[in-house]
């Protein structure tokens, strides 16, 4: 197989399906790292990579820092607020700062969508989007369709809905082009303010109802709804939202079937979705987080130059190269 | 005086005598003397031969920042005039979101006097409708006028007020001059920055709705029939708005309107790549509105063109676009991306677009200009619509680069241009002027 991913990854909009599959099967043989007592295999060794934060994150930040501990990366995080950043360094500066360590990758985090193609045009280090504004979470993504093919072993033919605000997410608009490229149907529900106008045109089925969603779906993706939303005025209350949205225990009672529930968290419990359900035998709430660390890995070692076959060789000890 | 000139041999269209044939054009004492066949050449006279070229009465904007006084890095008034006498323009209207705003008769005579020293294409400044453009108290629209605005506007911001709307086009009718409003809803535009659409959805960028302009279009045209003023409405972009001025001039409402040459021409698709020469406000809209806004400006329903020439710094974007400055410039590409697209691409013929360009924003305004009736101003365009050209930003007499036209072959430019039968720019010359 002669598929490579390229310099950078943007997000799963401008990816083919066997450069998904290729990320995919890579993540596998990266699994087990994680379940050594000791975590680590020499396959960055030697190479420098700045993890560039923007935007508050935590789990994401410290996924991808496990990431390229685990393959022995040397790494610095940046954080916008105490850096040059804060002082009024515009995007482009701060990128040809970078540039000129010499460093070899950047995981960047950034509140405006589009940042992170910015970035990667300007700069020779393969660059990782850790999320840009509204835009693509493509490593979320990711570990969401690792999570569903390790639940169901295809990801072809199924049902996947993401519900809440579709809008705002970054990870509902990279799911959409994963899940479709990869040959599942998707579908989106939630309140009409929180969906984008025309999204039908992506190739979405739109529910206006959750009880709908959770009658045609095998997996329930659902998002996080945050709290500004209200306050701009998108929805009357979380409390309204809770009951007409929310993802609970007796709405999954009524489901033909056992519905597989994801969640990219964080998670506002008892907003959308059901203390119950994250809790339940239905979640696969952590498994997402520790295929993070997964694809995360798979991801730096393939921009690093790194080939799928010998990913089982990396992890035994050779290198990247 | 200057010596007097003869175009000899071009092609004259002249559409406010609904003239278009081959003559010669003889200037003098700053006036058009003569169009006919054959005219001699008074002693000393600068003959030119401009056989194959169109000679056409000189095109007027009514939509230009020239950021002075307050930006002078991005533009002046002399690098303004100079980017518009090379795009053939002859005369500019000047909006007056400048630092500060334009909205005293000191600010407009300050700007009609940087114009004078420039000695290039004509200014004749706008007014601001309220004072600092705040959207409350009217600005003196007597002393703006006095001191030589043509029109009044608070462009870049929209009139958000109904009763502000209202109160300056009854003001304004004392003076006989068009209130311009951007027309934008603000609470629904907030925070967009492209057009609401399939395209903004993938992006992940904020839209703005194509409602946002079309209910304050309805709502200027409704005020406008209430107090009988002269609403202009400047730079359409959506054909729901199209429909609206087409009904308003059905009922005799004294309503026109611009569209710029980039609304003519481009798609929110230029946005892809988050390219941010693609990010202006009104945004790029829809295929669907391109073919409404060329239809209207065929049938005069949209009565011009204007470049909304808005220059910006280079690093201003190179930015995040949910960071950059709304605006590029259109001053040296205007006739250019028009003739190729309109006239070229069948939708408009050469006269019709002079029109556009010359004559009805000229009436549209009230100014002089647009015409080649002897006696009046020389101020004439001698244009190449033959050689294609290809736009090279760093080549622009702007002091900005943000277009994003840049790299397109046009055909159609300026070869020359006279102001008062001065010659403000000359392509063939080793330096303009």
């Amino acid at each position: 197989m002669n598929v490579t991913l390229g310099k950078d990854l943007i997000g799963l909009a401008s990816l083919s399906a066997d450069q998904l599959r290729l990320i995919l099967d890579t993540a596998e043989p990266f699994k087990e790292v994680s379940e050594r007592p000791i975590k680590k295999v020499p396959a960055l060794r030697g190479k420098t990579i700045v993890n560039l934060f923007f935007e508050a994150s935590t789990r994401t930040r410290i996924s991808f820092e496990f990431a390229e501990k685990r393959l022995s990366a040397d790494t610095v995080n940046v954080s916008a607020s105490g850096s040059s950043v804060a002082k009024g360094e515009t995007l482009v500066d701060t990128a040809k700062n970078l540039e000129a360590m010499r460093i070899d990758m950047v995981v960047m985090r950034h509140p405006s969508s589009g940042a992170a193609e910015f970035l990667a045009k300007r700069i020779r280090s393969n660059v990782v989007n850790a999320g840009d504004g509204t835009h693509e979470h493509p490593t979320q993504a990711l570990l969401d369709l690792l999570t569903l093919r390790d639940k169901f072993g295809r990801i072809e033919g199924l049902k996947v809905c993401l519900v809440g605000d579709v809008l705002h997410s970054r990870v509902a608009r990279s799911n959409i082009w994963g899940l479709s490229k990869l040959g599942a149907q998707v579908a989106v529900c939630g309140p009409h303010s929180l969906l984008p106008r025309g999204i039908e045109a992506l190739g979405v089925t739109v529910f206006e109802h959750v009880e709908e969603a959770i009658h045609w779906a095998d997996a329930l993706n659902v998002l996080r709804l945050q709290l500004e939303r209200m306050e701009a005025g998108f929805i009357p209350s979380l409390r309204e939202y809770y009951r007409v949205f929310g993802v609970t225990v007796e709405r999954l009672a009524n489901a033909p079937r056992n519905l597989t529930i994801m969640h990219p968290g964080p998670m506002n419990r008892g907003v959308e979705i059901d203390s119950r359900v994250a809790d339940g035998p239905h979640s696969v709430i952590l498994d997402q987080v520790t295929n993070g660390v997964a694809v995360r890995m798979a991801v730096l070692y393939l921009l690093a130059g790194g080939k799928l076959e010998l990913a089982d060789a990396a992890k035994r000890g050779g290198g990247a190269e | 005086m200057t010596r007097p000139i003869l175009l000899q041999g071009g092609r004259v269209i002249d559409p406010s005598r609904g003239l278009d044939q081959v003559a010669d054009v003889l200037i003098q004492d700053g006036r058009i003397a003569a169009v006919g066949a054959s005219l001699g050449a008074p002693d000393g006279a600068d003959v030119r031969t401009v056989r194959g070229a169109i000679v056409a009465p000189g095109l007027v904007d009514v939509h230009v920042h020239l950021r002075e006084p307050g930006n002078e890095d991005v533009e002046t008034i002399a690098s303004g005039t100079r980017a518009a006498a090379a795009g053939g323009f002859t005369a500019v209207c000047a909006m007056p979101n400048t630092d500060p705003v334009t909205d005293n008769q000191a600010a407009v005579g300050f700007i009609v006097r940087q114009s004078m020293r420039a000695a290039c294409a004509r200014v004749y400044p706008i007014g601001a409708v309220s004072v600092g453009q705040k959207g409350a108290q009217l600005a003196e629209f007597g002393e703006l006028v006095g001191a030589g605005a043509v029109a009044v506007s608070d462009d870049g911001r929209p009139i958000a007020s109904s009763h502000l709307m209202r109160t300056a086009l009854e003001y304004a009718r004392t003076f006989g001059i068009p209130v311009a409003d951007h027309c934008e809803e603000p609470t629904l535009a907030a925070r967009g920055v492209m057009h609401e659409g399939l395209v903004s959805a993938r992006l992940g960028l904020k839209g703005i709705p194509a409602a946002a302009e079309e209910i304050m279009v309805a709502r200027d045209i409704l005020v406008a029939d209430l107090t009988g003023g002269h609403v202009h409405l400047c730079h359409m972009s959506t054909r729901g708005s199209v429909e609206l001025i087409r009904r308003g001039k059905e009922r005799g409402i004294h309503v026109t309107a611009e569209v710029t040459p980039h609304h003519l021409s481009l798609t929110d698709r230029a946005c892809e790549g988050y390219d941010t020469h693609a990010k202006m406000n009104p945004p790029l809209r829809e295929e669907a509105d391109v073919a409404a806004l060329r239809a209207a400006l065929k049938e005069g329903v949209i009565d011009c063109v204007a470049s909304d020439h808005a220059p910006h710094a280079y690093d201003a974007k190179e930015a995040a676009f949910d960071d950059a400055p709304f605006g590029i410039i259109g001053l040296e590409t205007a006739f250019g991306v028009t003739h190729t697209e309109l006239v070229q691409g069948g939708t408009l013929t050469l006269p019709e677009l002079i029109d556009r360009m010359s004559t009805a924003p000229a009436r549209a305004f009230r100014l002089p200009g647009g015409t080649l009736q002897p006696g009046a101003l020389a101020d004439v365009a001698v244009l190449d619509v033959s050689s294609p050209w290809r736009v090279d930003p760093a080549a622009f007499h702007s002091k900005s680069r943000n277009s994003p036209f840049a790299g397109r072959t046009l055909t159609g430019r300026a070869l020359l241009t006279l102001v008062a039968g001065n010659v403000v720019h000359d392509a063939g010359a080793s330096r303009p002027r």
